[in-house]
């Protein structure tokens, strides 16, 4: 990764349209949020972090690939700070790298089950890959 | 009436019953639903990165396409509906989105969001009305407990799916009582699945979904009903399986007495 952390993190801010110093740390999508103990970083705790510019640890976090795109954090923000799409911005960062998808195709035939709709493989392809 | 369908990949597999039950229902009702020609699959999730195009241009050629037949688009598949609306969205309201789309589809006329997508259910409750439906149901589904499972991705973003109220809804409700059944207001009913999870950590998918259908059952649901093929797989194979989970569709059909 060449750019530094500034430009990084103008970067995200770019991707997602929004300014995320909006934030009035009052945790709301923290507290909705399903997948809230499977990940490192807590989505109000990144909104904060994309604005410090600490986007290097962004990039290394669990969350990345914990979010489950639900929109809850989205909906129930009340300031328009949208923490799923700040997840899905620094997500974008490290999978667009050559090299660094999450998933790998040969890895879905031991994924699936009979019943397993098409609709998920898709999902997860567009999420954990490029 | 005539629509332009959108039936997505899922529907033509894994989930043909949602989409076979929905096109009877449909006939039954006087509606037709023309299948759009050489529709594509619409990705599954909306990319939220303002600089995702190429994710956007299936959404993009099938909203044009019902534009050129100047019908509205309806949806049966909860992920299908919220990709192409969110995209018909950025389409009439994002100049960079639309454009850099635009430029790379060339139609003869730049397409900026014009065809109104609908999901079935709105079809239903604004197209035709629940009333009507009511009175065309020869088998009411009468002392049938069920709980609607709305999920994430119809109601969720409000501002821009305008489904219903995104903490409060009762569309689907509205739906239950209209084919003669009870409807179960439960707690977690626009709380997600797991959704995709399930391909990456799947304790993380039966954790959501336990508490789904742990929440419907705690209110007295003996069955689900949803429009999301991966809503129903979660809920289905990732709990302990002790409520049946069908398609709002079938119910429909089975109302309707075309099953
Ligand atoms: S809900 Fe919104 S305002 Fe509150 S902490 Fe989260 S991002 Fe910040
Ligand atoms: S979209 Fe992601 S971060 Fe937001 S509430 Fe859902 S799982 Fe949590």
């Amino acid at each position: 990764m060449s750019m530094n952390q500034k430009e990084l993190s103008e970067q995200i801010i770019s991707m997602v349209g929004f300014n995320p110093r909006q934030c009035m740390k009052c945790g709301k999508c923290s507290a909705t949020c399903p997948a809230l103990e499977e990940m490192d970083i807590h989505p109000h705790h990144f909104a904060s972090m994309v604005c410090e510019g600490r986007i290097n640890e962004l990039l290394e976090s669990k969350t990345l690939f914990r979010c489950l795109s639900c929109f809850a954090c989205v909906e129930r923000c009340p300031r328009s700070v949208e923490p799923a799409k700040l997840i899905e911005a620094v997500r974008d960062c490290v999978i667009r790298a050559k090299g660094a998808n999450f998933l790998s195709p040969d890895a879905v035939p031991g994924k699936l089950d009979p019943e397993l709709p098409q609709q998920a493989i898709t999902a997860a392809f567009r999420k954990y890959g490029k | 009436m005539t629509y332009s369908y959108f039936p997505g990949c899922t529907l033509k597999t894994k989930a043909k019953e949602l989409d076979s039950y929905g096109r009877k229902a449909a006939e039954a009702l006087g509606v037709t639903l023309e299948e759009l020609d050489d529709w594509q699959c619409c990705g599954a999730v909306y990319p939220m990165a303002k600089d995702e195009i190429a994710t956007k241009l299936s959404s993009v050629r099938a909203l044009n396409s019902a534009k050129q037949k100047s019908q509205p688009l309806v949806t049966i598949c909860s992920a299908c509906h919220h990709v192409i609306k969110l995209v018909n969205n950025d389409m009439k309201n994002d100049e960079n989105i639309a454009l850099r789309a635009n430029n790379y589809l060339g139609f003869d006329e730049p397409y900026k969001g014009e065809t109104e997508v609908i999901h079935y259910l709105e079809m239903l409750r604004d197209k035709i009305g629940f009333d009507t439906i009511k009175q065309k149901v020869v088998n009411p589904l009468k002392g049938r407990k069920i709980a609607a499972y709305y999920g994430c991705m119809l109601l969720r973003p409000s501002k821009e799916m305008q489904f219903d109220d995104p903490e409060n809804p009762t569309i689907m409700e509205d739906f239950i009582r209209a084919i003669g059944a009870e409807p179960v207001e439960y707690a977690f009913r626009n709380e997600c699945c797991g959704g995709y999870m399930t391909m990456n950590d799947k304790s993380l998918a039966q954790k959501a979904a336990g508490k789904v259908v742990a929440s419907a059952k705690l209110k007295g649901a003996d069955e689900i009903i949803t429009a999301c093929p991966l809503c129903l797989y979660n809920l289905k194979q990732n709990t302990d399986g002790s409520l049946p989970v069908t398609f709002f569709t079938e119910l429909l059909a089975e109302a309707l007495g075309v099953k």
